[in-house]
């Protein structure tokens, strides 16, 4: 960076170096391994400006029974995201890292899912879960946007065939001429609407 | 220019007081002196604050951070694009981007309305001058982006490396300007309301700015849900945020607002339920900008909480009582025209869609605002998040794709037997075959299944408009068959655009089945190390990890992780994802690293490669891979819909044969009370 750069940290071999990587940075990895000789992992040039350190994945990370669970948790970190989401998505978040780890623990502990959530809604409230219990009074907030919905669709229904009327074909001139408008008006208007549509 | 700036800002004040009372006062008295001062109020409007916003905008290019919001928001390091664009991504910014463009949308809307609705523009000017002067207020107030501080930092904070991406620079304005434009034919009805005059020449003025609103809104949202997709690094593009919602609610009512007015325009009915729609969406857009800056509802989209959401509370609360007591008194003028004759009409299917756009609005704002329900009545605060939502959506949103096919095919007034099944057998086959295709194809996912066999049907009913039309053409007129569907389409824009909206949407619902077909896995691999991941077509996916370099680039150090992918053993390309360090003007780091998902799109799907960081500070990386089924219909749908929308809103020879026809319509429903002529 600048203020290195000014303390004199780089040699010019260095610089050249760096700025082809810029450009080619597969073309210089592909260099630096063979003059290592082996595929062996080199270290970052700069390891603090790759984020935090990530541990190895193992096979609980893509445990489809641990996601089931961690997609039912919320971070405790404030961003609205569940724990797998956020472990696998924010990477300077502490928080959900250690919440997949407890979670694993009680995994390899023999737990159920179900106790594994309850463990954590009594460690953390109800809050922890992405979505509300379905008891109490949390079954308002399933069944009331359904409720009204129904509800609202019957009564349109109900007012609707009280209110809605017999109408008559068009065919049935007849009809039109005892509503007051010809037979010859009806056919007209309707003529004239067909060559607007 | 702060200090012109701020003036202007003084002035808005003054000239927003003025259009307010010179607008409803004229408007009242029909005093033409006070109708025109109102006029030129809301230009003069829109003039300072235009003056105020080019003040904020030198403000930023100059690095002025003397000036509070620009330190907070920018640094020297910042591009200009993101510089200025710093102008909405903060609060008090945000409220003067918005008023500007109020102020510029009410001078438009006196400027090009038809003479014809002159009985209206007093009041609209009244309306429209009141809810700049709102904003105005707030941000004298509460959010000044004037605010100076008692020293001068030699840098500033920068903008969040989240928002320095292209989709961050052109989705807020997008979204701004949906919200903001609703309030043009929420003036408009208000006007009429306030005017008594409900005839439809309301409709008439609003109509393409209703159309203008709904499409920014469309396009608003699209863009963010671009931007989550490939900013965010979660691999998804809509989450169920609080802030999402909120931009979602008005999209809801408004896209009900352009069905049910269809008809009060055919039928003179729905006149009540027209002017809820419009006034519900109103206030939709203003509750969205209550809950992301009130802090009263946590998102990761929110602005820093402050006291301006006690003025939005104050201003709902106010409006709400307002349009109440306007509409009660009312009542008596909005009784409808003509009645509903058959459930199975065109109107009753429009009446059906309102009953599941608004009840879908209605389960999104009550998700929303459950938690604060259930600490309100048990003192527990508890979480809504996409489990609630998905579960509570995907049936009404099938529902409402059903309804997008069944709509436009039903005659009004009553639909015979003979007219649904020349309509429906075909359409209603293609969905059936599908159904039966992929539940021997093996798929189980009955709202998958469901909304593949409906999209299809709604494909259907469309493709058989267009085939019918233009067959009609080419017997009766002899025309060729370009010419037929050129011709079909410019002489009824607003009828067959509306049906290529109708195409976008059923795409994006193409795009919302595949979610549910996402694969990833996460691996740590050394150079030179591979995983595998089977994506639900069958492929089978070879990730190879080949190192990891680090350089600087503007105004970031970069570390670049490189995949190379391969499909079924052959080579599909190299893949890059990034970890961003931004740093100042002195090459501290300035936020917390970013991540760059490395993307590669298809008809078919998404490859989406994460880099998450690496292990010990080495070359061995970690990795999400995902494999994101039919995203790219997604974005094709938001460019269909788009397309859709400019076709209906093109001005065209057509449109005087529209009103024309429009007015017949209406003229029929009112004969049609005694006489039963069909109006279609």
């Amino acid at each position: 960076m600048k203020s290195q750069r000014a303390e004199g940290r780089y040699s010019r071999r260095e610089i050249i170096g760096l700025s082809l990587a810029a450009l080619f940075p597969g073309a210089l990895l592909q260099g630096q391994r063979a003059q290592e000789g082996d595929s062996a992992t080199t270290r970052l040039y700069r390891p603090d400006m790759a984020g935090r350190p990530r541990d190895r994945i193992t096979d609980y990370e893509n445990d489809p029974f641990i996601i089931g669970i961690e997609e039912q948790l919320r971070c405790t970190c404030g961003c609205n995201l569940d724990v797998y989401t956020c472990r696998t998505t924010d990477f300077t978040c502490g928080v959900s890292p250690a919440l997949h780890r407890e979670v694993v623990a009680m995994v390899e502990d023999g737990r159920t899912a179900e106790e594994i959530l309850d463990a954590f809604i009594a460690q953390h409230g109800e809050m922890v879960l992405m979505a509300p219990k379905k008891e109490g009074f949390n079954l308002a907030a399933y069944f009331v946007p359904g409720a009204a919905i129904v509800t609202v669709g019957s009564a349109l229904l109900f007012a609707l065939a009280r209110r809605s009327r017999p109408a008559v074909d068009v065919a049935a001139g007849a009809s039109g001429a005892a509503a007051g408008v010809s037979s010859e008006d009806a056919a007209k208007l309707e003529a004239e609407l067909s060559k607007l549509e | 220019m702060t200090v012109l700036g701020q003036l202007a800002l003084w002035l808005a004040l003054l000239l927003g007081v003025w259009g307010t009372v010179v607008g409803f006062v004229g408007g009242w008295q029909q005093r033409p002196e006070l109708i025109r001062s109102a006029q030129r109020a809301t230009y003069a409007l829109a003039g300072v604050l235009i003056v105020a916003s080019i003040g904020l905008l030198v403000a930023l290019a100059r690095h002025d951070f003397n000036v509070a919001y620009v330190a907070s928001y920018t640094n020297r390091t910042l591009p200009l694009v993101y510089t200025l664009s710093a102008f909405y991504g903060g609060q008090s910014g945000s409220l003067l981007f918005w008023a500007v463009v109020l102020a510029v949308f009410g001078a438009l809307a006196q400027w090009l309305t038809s003479r014809r609705y002159d009985h209206l523009l007093p009041h609209v000017a009244g309306i429209t001058s009141a809810i700049t002067l709102f904003f105005v207020i707030v941000i004298l107030f509460a959010a000044n982006p004037f605010e100076r501080l008692p020293f001068t930092p030699a840098d500033g904070n920068g903008l969040n490396p989240q928002l320095q991406n292209p989709g961050m620079v052109i989705h807020p304005p997008m979204l701004y300007l949906g919200y903001i434009s609703i309030a043009v034919p929420f003036a408009f009805a208000m006007a009429a309301l306030i005017s008594k005059r409900l005839d439809t020449g309301w409709l008439h003025a609003i109509r393409k700015w209703t159309i203008v609103s709904w499409l920014f809104l469309s396009i608003g949202i699209t863009l963010g849900m671009w931007w989550a997709y490939v900013e965010l690094g979660w691999g998804g593009y809509w989450a169920w945020d609080p802030v999402e919602n909120a931009s979602f609610l008005p999209w809801l009512t408004m896209t009900a607002f352009l069905h049910s007015v269809m008809v009060q325009e055919k039928r003179g009915m729905l006149k009540k339920w027209n002017m809820v729609l419009i006034a519900l969406s109103f206030m939709l857009s203003i509750f969205g900008t209550f809950i992301t800056r009130s802090g009263i509802i946590s998102s990761v989209h929110s602005f820093t909480q402050s006291a301006i959401g006690y003025y939005f509370l104050g201003f709902l609360i106010f409006a709400a009582i307002a349009l109440v007591w306007l509409l009660m008194s009312r009542m008596p003028v909005l009784e409808s025209e003509s009645q509903l004759e058959s459930m199975v009409s065109r109107e009753a299917s429009f009446l059906f869609n309102n009953l599941l756009l608004v009840g879908i609005a209605f389960s999104v704002f009550w998700g929303t605002m459950f938690p604060m329900i259930s600490e309100l009545v048990r003192g527990t605060q508890v979480t809504v998040g996409p489990p609630f939502f998905n579960q509570v959506n995907i049936p009404l949103g099938l529902g409402l794709l059903a309804l997008t096919g069944i709509g436009p095919l039903i005659a009004w007034r009553r639909a015979s037997p003979r007219n649904l099944q020349r309509q429906f057998a075909a359409p209603v086959a293609a969905g059936v075959i599908v159904a039966v295709l992929l539940l021997a194809l093996g798929m189980r996912s009955f709202y998958a299944m469901m909304a593949l066999a409906l999209a299809t049907f709604v494909v259907g009913t469309i493709t058989q408009e267009f085939v019918r039309g233009v067959g009609a053409r080419h017997r009766l007129h002899g025309e060729g068959y370009p010419q037929a569907f050129a011709r079909l389409v410019g002489r009824n824009r607003r009828r067959y655009g509306g049906y290529v909206v109708h195409l976008g949407i059923v795409l994006y619902f193409v795009a919302f089945v595949g979610q549910a077909f996402k694969t990833d896995i996460e691996a740590s691999l050394q150079p030179g190390e591979s995983v595998d991941l089977r994506s639900p077509w069958g492929h089978t996916y070879t990730f190879t990890h080949l190192g990891v370099s680090q350089y600087e680039e503007l105004n970031r150090f970069t570390t670049a992780a490189s995949v190379e992918v391969a499909r079924n053993g052959r080579r599909v390309g190299i893949m890059k994802s990034e970890k961003r360090q931004h740093v100042d003007s002195f090459g501290r780091p300035s936020f917390e690293p970013s991540t760059e998902a490395g993307i590669r799109s298809d008809l078919r799907e998404d490859i989406y490669i994460v880099y998450a960081g690496s292990v010990a500070g080495t070359e061995e990386a970690v990795y999400r891979f995902t494999l994101n089924p039919l995203v790219w219909w997604l974005w094709f749908g938001g460019a269909v819909l788009v397309a859709g929308g400019v076709v209906t809103l093109w001005p065209g020879a057509s449109s005087g044969a529209e009103r024309r026809r429009a007015m017949a319509g209406y003229a029929a429903s009112l004969t049609g009370k005694g006489s039963e002529v069909a109006a279609r």
